[in-house]
Formats: C-alpha cells, structure tokens, sequence
C-alpha cells in the first residue's frame, strides 16, 4: 500500500510498484544502449544531467576544455516483472571521466553486467574493476562483432583475470534472447550467492 | 536540446524551489515512483505550471528517471520540483525495492529469474 510508507502523504493513489535496477556497464560504444533497448519494453529512455566545469578534476578536462559545461546521458530501460515489481536497466556512462556517477548508480542496483566488444576487451577493463573493488555481483557479457566470437569464453577470461565465480557470457547485445539470457546469468549467479 | 534551451529551463524549476523546508532530495532515486494524487487534497496550492506537467505524467506511477526523460529536463530539476509537490501533498513517493548485497532478498531475486524467463 502507498499509503503506509514512510514518504507517502496523501491518498487514492493507484498502488505503486516495486522497482529494482541492474547496471548494463562497459566502456565507451561497446553496445551498452544496444542491449538496453533489446530487452527492454519500451525504446531506451535517456536522461541527460548537466554539469558544470567546476564539477571535474583538472585532468578529466581533457578533450573538452572549449565547453564550460557538459552533460552525461544515461540511457535505460525497464522490464515489468509483474505488477507488482518493475526491473530498470541502467546503461552506465561509458566516458572515463564520467565515472564519479557510477557510485550513485551502484547503490541499491541487484547487480551489473559487464559488456565487453570482443575487438577491443580492454576498454571494459576498468568497469571490471569498479565492480570487483566494490563487491557488486557482476557477469561479464561478450558482445560478439556482428554476432561472432572468434574466442571462447575461457580466452576472455583469462586475458580479463577473472576469478572462476564470474560468469562469462558469450552473446548479440542487439539479440532480444541473447541479451535476455545474460541478465539471466545475473540472477543465476545472485541466486546461488543467496541460497550460500 | 541546446544550451540555451537548457539553461532557460533550468532557471524556473530552481527558482520555484524558494528556500523552503522540504523532504530531502535523497528520497527521491532514480527508480523511486512517484504518483499524483488524485484528487488533490483539499486547500492545496495550485500547481504552477511545471508542476502541473509533472502531476499529468504521474497520473499512474511513473520512476523518477522515466519522468525526467519524458518531461526532457534533468533529473536533479525533476527531484527539486519532486520535492515540493511532495511537501504539497499532490503526490506520492514509493520507495525502490531495498538491495542489500550482504542479505539477499531469495524470493525477490526469484521473482525477477522467473519474470525474465517469461520474455
């Protein structure tokens, strides 16, 4: 009931789902909004939040010193479980220097997927880190070139030096099963985690 | 949008916001829900008219981060204005479901395995 929580002032509101997120993360064009917008029920919605210069360290000014200001856009979906409960797919900013923002996404999320371009896995290197420092469950998903994978999931792991209790998934971002099968993974490995 | 539009934007929402005690911005996530309440309660003030285009879209509940794209304007403004009309009593604020990685939550997580496996 919307009514007994502790914010809610008022009534005769329709009752209110449940809401969950999970993080779609990786680096820059790695397919991040792809897999958002394949297993999402709507079009992928984007938010875009300003920030000012002020807001940076001096070294992330690179690139962008003419602009005074700039925005991040986060791109996200939803799934709705039931009526009862809503799942938002959050895809990260993908720049560097907009990384600061991942801490907020982090908070509360179930978990994150790694999405890593086969053609170039180290730029999601450092999104592996994020999540393993932070202790934030996370399955790595291999977005294949035009739905290729030239290695197998062992080669990605050992060249991304992940421990064995991290799944690697091979698949299409732009796939709406494919996709559907990695978050599957997720919850897979959250799941057992739970019943440890 | 461009710059201009943007920075036009943001001077009204923060200039309605006036320096008065309201619910912290903090309960407002990206996924909480918010909803209008309907009908208003009685002696409320009448809703300017960004407020007004909030309260149409969270005619049913609506996550804070889908309200601010499809009203275009930035989170952190959508949550200012959020918080006045929480303060006002025109809406309601469900908080998101509570993650917490040390105590999972089995039933949620299977709740969520098994509506992804309906897809």
């Amino acid at each position: 009931m919307a009514g007994s929580d502790a914010l809610a002032t008022g009534t005769a509101a329709p009752a209110a789902p449940d809401t969950v997120k999970i993080l779609i993360a990786g680096g820059f064009g790695v397919g991040k909004t792809t897999m958002v917008g394949s297993v999402s029920e709507i079009t992928p919605l984007r938010t875009e939040e300003p920030l000012t210069v002020a807001g940076l360290g001096v070294d992330d000014l690179a690139g962008i010193e003419e602009k005074r200001a700039t925005t991040v856009a986060m791109d996200f979906g939803r799934i709705t479980i039931s009526d009862e409960l809503v799942l938002y797919l959050f895809g990260t900013p993908g720049q560097q220097r907009f990384w600061f923002m991942w801490n907020d996404l982090a908070v509360g999320a179930l978990g994150a997927v790694v999405l890593i371009d086969v053609r170039r896995p180290e730029s999601s290197f450092a999104a592996v880190d994020f999540f393993e420092r932070r202790r934030i469950p996370f399955v790595v998903a291999v977005n294949g070139f035009d739905g290729r994978h030239p290695y197998p999931a062992d080669d990605i792991r050992e060249s991304l030096a992940l421990p064995a209790d991290v799944p690697v998934v091979l698949c299409d971002a732009r796939r709406r099963e494919s996709s559907r099968d990695v978050l599957i993974a997720l919850l897979d490995l959250l799941i057992a985690a739970a019943v440890d | 949008m461009t710059d201009s539009d943007a920075a036009g934007r943001l001077v009204r929402p923060f200039a309605l916001t006036g320096g008065r005690t309201r619910p912290s911005r903090a309960d407002f996530t990206l996924i909480t829900t918010v909803t209008a309440v309907d009908p208003p309660p009685e002696g409320s003030p009448r809703p300017q008219a960004e407020q007004s285009r909030i309260l149409r879209r969270c005619a049913r509940p609506v996550a804070v981060a889908e309200l601010a794209a499809l009203l275009d304007l930035p989170v952190s403004v959508v949550v200012i204005m959020l918080c006045d009309l929480l303060e006002a009593g025109l809406i309601t604020a469900h908080p998101p479901r509570p993650v917490s990685p040390r105590t999972p939550d089995l039933d949620l997580l299977q709740k969520v395995r098994e509506g992804l496996g309906r897809l």
